[in-house]
């Protein structure tokens, strides 16, 4: 697949845990791992950080995207699945690569400015993402000292799109609140209340003895639609509490295609994230915030992290088999493609390895057992995201450059079942050329052709999409206003869970959700699994020295 | 910056604050020792720049700095290019002393005194501030020394009150910001600015502060501006005058001591004894400058040339709403019963100014008849007890002479009410989606009394007091810590309601037979803690007051004509409560037995020393002289009554009311004919 250039042989050969992938997941592992003192060998097959968190150049991306997407034929037909090892106590399982990504279409409609600018793009595959500022994702980083090596930015706004094509303001703080102008009055009023209510909420945890409102019991384990209800909330600020600060995807009211009904607790849980992440950072605008450079800035933090720690990092370095020991099926370690064999005791994998069905049969129980959770199994949650990238001139609000968009389900058309996110990301965060924008998009869907249908629906919502000349005299009009598209990617991405299995576990993939919040709690949670360790990062928590500097509008989280 | 706990101190702070107690103490002995032989070498000055760096609150070290820049200003001459770098280390040391206590007065205060002088850029003063700002952006030192940058550098007030805006939009809950935004509008709006016109301005600052109070009604930096803008929107700037006694085309029978004993008689009759009768003048706002050079009287009446107008207010000041002058007349000169045209102009010549610095401008005139009786020569009644349980007669509620004793306000001819009105009715129609909270019904009920104020249409007059009465109530009961404020606010609406038409005011008023027909005001049983709408009251002679919650008689002092008052079950605490009653010198009978006089003793707080004889020379008071240690007990009774005409005094039922007192009283007014209902000496 890679043209590899020929490398040394790595020294040592034998490691505590060895990690496969350099996603946020796998990173997060290694550095915990590298920090408490353990050996630590991090691989990657492709010649950059971040895995399927990776930011690239638009090129990259594309190359990245077709090598990783469901091939129309089957893979070459491999030498025999099982070989003996150099060791002969040994035998070697073949692995085989598992696609994330299907109906990647990839559409280009400037060439030439792109081609001028082609790297100077830093374009997300896990778009679009943001982190709160109360995100575990932070406290890791503060944890962790990996906050030394990546700067953020503030989203300057989010709002809240329909077909009509206007876009709303979130009112999601009493300054945004004051500020609204498409709230009445007696709408502000009563989301006020509500804030307050699930702010003195949140206090009575910390303080038992006010006497504050309370939500009973009985309302937490009720349907949080049905609560926002009760709060005499009217539908237009219900929707914006569930899609755009709770950030929901399911319509809360269609019982029949909800896949996930939120309880009130949860959905106060939900907005505490929100609500403190509003406050978190004193240079922070909003509860929103974006790494300069893009999201793969984070996981390389984290490597970055390990590396001082002592971790070993190979790029470019896929690995081809397990090795397992022949008696007692127990892992022992891995084959290189450089053919090196290299012995650790535990392992964390990328998502996208996998054991080949026929592998399998001519193997022991135990063996199979060592290697349950590398087995594909057939899907029984068919759910997937559907994700979009759209480069643009211009900008889909003006005099705002970083911004996020919900549509809330239906909003656009009414078989829309699921939210749609839109991000707006521009120069500020350095991730294209100055009179440019960088658009995500993403939306739960159970097949392809849902997803990419309300992804086109959105775009065309935002975008003035390149017309054949003869057909641009027809909506000229309604359009004059919209920012151009340059380029456009369009792909569908499984979600695959992570799982412990002993000495073998297996990451999970980037999941649909805006934040990093259950990421990274299914990483810290896999990796106590596998190390059986209390805390991660524990010996970190040394005094961080305060460094303020004055960078413009740059957001640099500390503890405080 | 509100609302942090204070931390207990750890040892080890407490230790390094010692510490740094010592050497603060060291340097300003040392710093003294310069001060006070005036020595303003470099490293004497040296030395106060640290002492101001660690304690900025140490202001005989800013003022010690003022002199020796004076001093050293003073040798090196008007150079411009030596001057500035002494002036900018002053600033300099300035900024350091803020930097460690921002809020110190000291500190702001010198570099005010600095950039007056004239050398120093300003540019930079802006961006000092808002630097301050960001670190609280309430900080009202900041504020306070933006003012004087902002006029300094003429910045645009226009400028100005964009800052505010994005300071409010900031954070609305900014009591400053809102401060600021209406002291610019002020400025902005007198001076009919581009664009600042009231009818267009008021409205739209109406439809910004909503956002505040809708969004969080429990803020109060909202409320405030509220308030500012109704006072805008409510009160004209020119003041006007609301009404008067005689009222225009009245009639009055005036006589002289003694009473007429006639048939009831549809005009009013007034006794006297000195000769005279009050010309009331009340304004809707306190005013300066009643004078015969403003206020033309034209009458047959003699010996009125120069006339003496008196301030009627409880303070000494020379501002008033209320205004009398005493016109004479001589009933016993026989001029048969002639009546005398009088007429009253105000506003001809410029000179009554407002407190707030605007003229009475709309001239103004009015006449009365008055006919002046022969005085009878039965002086019985003057003897006869007044009571206050019979010898009234309803009002004829259809008889026309009622509406001549109603003034009606001045009217506003030049007053654009159109606009106020369209925004008073909206800002009615906006708060009544917020009535579920407590500023809601407030601001409701005050906006409502606002619109009865400028309704002049009688149809529609007085279709609000119920509903305010209600929502006065209700706040009563949800908010008991204000409970005092609502019930004031309640007896104020209850009695403008009661004087809002001559029908509902007819309901309290009688006739006292037994004395000359006096017009009697019966408001008992009422539960008033609060006396209003006296400017409609003018004509009152017996005023029935009993049975309410009255704490004083604040308010009455206008009543001029007043001579009978029924205090009685009250809640009056003391005799001071009382003073403003020195001012109505027709007053014959008083009634305030059963209240709480001697119950508490007299809050002296609000004076200076313990009673107001102590630093006084009264020694040659004649009372005094023979009784001191009873007027130094009974100093605030002695105060009231000394200055009273009192025929009849009713105290009985009152923790004070004893053998002692009641000599005392005596004394001190000797006139005396009833005393709790008995002749005294029987």
């Amino acid at each position: 697949m890679i043209d590899l250039p020929p490398y040394p042989p790595l020294d040592p050969s034998n490691y505590y845990l060895i990690v496969v992938g350099t996603g946020v997941s796998e990173s997060v592992s290694a550095a915990a791992a590298s920090s408490s003192g353990s050996s630590v060998l991090h691989l990657d097959p492709n010649p950059f950080y971040g895995s399927h968190f990776a930011s690239l150049s638009l090129p990259d991306l594309t190359s990245f995207l077709h090598s990783n997407s469901v091939s129309p034929h089957p893979p070459p037909p491999s030498s025999p699945p099982i070989l003996p090892s150099n060791s002969h106590e040994l035998i070697s399982v073949d692995l085989v690569h598992r696609s994330l990504y299907s109906s990647v279409e990839i559409s280009s409609f400037d060439s030439e400015i792109l081609e001028e600018h082609s790297r100077r793009f830093n374009v997300d595959l896990c778009g679009p993402r943001v982190v709160f500022c109360a995100d575990e994702s932070i406290n890791l980083m503060l944890k962790s000292g990996a906050n030394n090596y990546v700067e953020f930015k503030s989203i300057d706004a989010s709002f809240v799109g329909d077909s009509s094509g206007e876009l709303r303001n979130v009112p999601d703080s009493r300054a945004a609140i004051f500020k609204s102008k498409s709230l009445t009055l007696l709408e502000k009023n009563l989301l006020m209340k509500f804030f307050k209510l699930v702010q003195s909420q949140l206090a009575e945890s910390d303080d038992t003895t006010t006497t504050t409102v309370k939500i009973s019991e009985e309302d937490m384990e009720s349907p949080f639609v049905d609560f926002l209800a009760k709060m005499r909330l009217p539908p237009n600020i219900k929707s914006i509490i569930l899609y755009a600060i709770a950030m929901l995807d399911y319509d809360q009211d269609n019982m029949e295609t909800c896949r996930h009904l939120l309880k009130t607790k949860e959905g106060i849980d939900r907005l505490a994230l929100y609500i403190k992440s509003m406050g978190r950072f004193s240079n922070a605008l909003g509860a929103l915030i974006y790494p300069i450079y893009g999201q793969g800035e984070l996981p390389q933090a984290f490597c970055r992290r390990a590396a001082v720690k002592g971790c070993i990092y190979v790029l470019r370095m896929p690995i081809t088999a397990l090795l397992l020991d022949k008696e007692t099926g127990d892992y022992k370690g891995v084959r290189l493609a450089s053919g090196q064999e290299i012995f650790s005791q535990k392992l964390i994998l990328d998502p996208c390895i996998n054991v080949g069905l026929e592998s399998l049969s001519s193997l022991t129980d135990q063996q199979n057992e060592t290697l349950r959770v590398l087995v594909p199994k057939a899907m029984i949650n068919k759910e997937k995201i559907a994700r979009g990238i759209c480069v643009i001139r211009g900008s889909v609000k003006s005099d705002i450059s970083n911004a996020l968009i919900v549509y809330p389900p239906k909003s656009l058309f009414p078989e829309q079942l699921t939210a749609i996110r839109v991000l707006q990301l521009g120069s500020g965060v350095a991730v294209c050329p100055a009179d440019m924008h960088v658009l995500y998009f993403s939306i739960l869907c159970e097949n392809d052709d849902q997803g990419i249908k309300a992804l086109l629906s959105a775009m065309s919502n935002l975008i003035r999409l390149p017309v054949p000349e003869s057909d641009s005299s027809v909506e000229n009009d309604t359009c004059e206003a919209k920012p151009l598209l340059l380029w456009r990617a369009l792909y569908v991405q499984e979600l695959v869970k992570g799982e412990f299995g002993g000495t073998i576990s297996s990451m999970p993939s980037a999941d649909g959700s805006l934040n990093y919040k259950e990421t990274v709690e299914s990483a810290v949670k896999l990796y106590e699994q596998i190390m059986g360790s209390e805390e991660l990062f524990k010996e970190e928590e040394t005094s961080l020295e305060n460094t303020t500097e004055e960078n413009e509008g740059g957001v640099e989280i500390e503890e405080n | 910056m509100h609302g942090r706990p204070r931390k207990a101190s750890k040892p080890e702070d407490e230790a390094a604050s010692a510490a740094k107690a010592v050497k603060l103490r060291s340097l300003q002995s040392q710093f003294m020792t310069y001060h006070h032989e005036k020595i303003y070498t470099k490293e004497a000055i040296e030395l106060s720049t640290k002492l101001l760096e660690i304690n900025p609150e140490a202001y005989t070290a800013w003022n010690y700095r003022k002199l020796a820049v004076e001093d050293s200003l003073s040798r090196i001459g008007p150079d411009p290019n030596l001057v500035k770098p002494i002036l900018d280390e002053e600033l300099r040391v300035v900024e350091n002393a803020l930097k460690q206590n921002f809020k110190s007065y000291g500190a702001w205060h010198h570099r005010k005194w600095v950039l007056s002088k004239g050398h120093s850029s300003t540019g930079n003063e802006l961006k000092l501030l808002d630097k301050f700002q960001k670190l609280d952006s309430r900080n009202f030192h900041a504020w306070n020394y933006r003012r004087f940058v902002v006029e300094l550098t003429n910045r645009s007030e226009q400028d100005e009150l964009q800052y505010t805006d994005d300071m409010i939009n900031n954070n609305f809950s900014n009591y400053s910001a809102w401060h600021n935004r209406s002291v610019l509008l002020s400025s902005l709006l007198a001076n009919r600015a581009d664009g600042f016109m009231p009818e267009k301005r008021i409205p739209d600052e109406f439809e910004i502060v909503h956002q505040a109070i809708f969004t969080d009604p429990d803020d109060q930096s909202g409320w405030f501006y509220h308030l500012w803008l109704l006072d805008q929107t409510v009160n004209v700037e020119s003041p006007l005058l609301t009404s008067s006694w005689p009222s225009h085309g009245s009639s009055v029978i005036l006589s002289g001591a003694g009473c007429l004993n006639g048939p009831p008689s549809n005009v009013t009759t007034f006794c006297s004894e000195t000769g005279s009768f009050p010309l009331i003048l009340y304004f809707d706002q306190a005013v300066g400058g009643v004078s015969p050079l403003t206020v033309t009287i034209d009458s047959e009446l003699k010996g009125n040339e120069n006339l003496v107008w008196e301030p009627i207010s409880n303070k000494s000041s020379q501002v008033s709403c209320v205004w009398v002058a005493r016109l004479k007349y001589f009933s016993s000169q026989p001029c048969g019963s002639k009546d005398h045209k009088v007429k009253v102009r105000l506003g001809n010549s410029p000179g009554i100014v407002s407190s707030r610095g605007y003229n009475f401008s709309a001239p103004y005139e009015f006449v009365f008849t008055v006919h002046v009786q022969d005085t009878a020569e039965d002086s019985h009644s003057q003897e006869s007890i007044v009571s206050w349980t019979d010898g009234f007669e309803l009002w004829d509620a259809q008889s026309k002479d009622l509406n001549s004793l109603f003034t009606l306000d001045q009217l506003n001819n030049g007053i654009d009410l159109k606009w106020r009105q369209a925004a008073i009715d909206s800002e009615i129609e906006c708060f009544r989606l917020l009535a579920d909270s407590k500023i809601g019904k407030l601001t409701l009920a005050r906006l409502l009394m606002a619109s009865e104020a400028m309704t002049l249409d009688a149809a529609v007059k007085g279709v609000y007091y119920e509903e305010i009465l209600q929502l006065y109530n209700d706040l009563m009961a949800l908010d008991s810590s204000h409970h005092q404020y609502y019930k004031n606010e309640h007896s104020v609406a209850f009695l403008h309601k009661v004087t809002s038409s001559s029908e509902s005011l007819s309901r309290h008023l009688f006739r006292y037979r037994d004395m000359n027909n006096l017009v009697c005001l019966r408001l008992n049983k009422l539960s008033l803690s609060r006396i209003a709408s006296v400017e409609k009251l003018l004509f009152v002679q017996m005023l029935d007051l009993s049975h309410n919650e009255l704490h004083s008689t604040e308010g009455l002092e206008a009543m001029q004509l007043l001579s009978c008052l029924n205090l009685s079950h009250n809640r009056i605490r003391s005799f001071s409560a009382l003073d403003s009653l020195r001012h109505v010198k027709q007053l014959k009978v008083l009634d305030v037995s059963h209240n709480h006089i001697g119950k508490h003793s007299v809050d002296t707080t609000r004076y200076l020393c313990s009673s107001p004889l102590s630093n006084s020379d009264w020694s040659q008071d004649g009372v005094r002289g023979q009784n001191p240690g009873l007027v130094t007990k009974y100093w605030d009774a002695y105060f009231v009554l000394r200055d009273l005409n009192l025929k009849q005094l009713d105290i009985a039922g009152n923790e004070i009311a004893d053998d002692e007192f009641s000599s005392f009283v005596l004394q001190v007014v000797p006139k005396l004919v009833w005393l709790n209902g008995q002749k005294p000496g029987n």
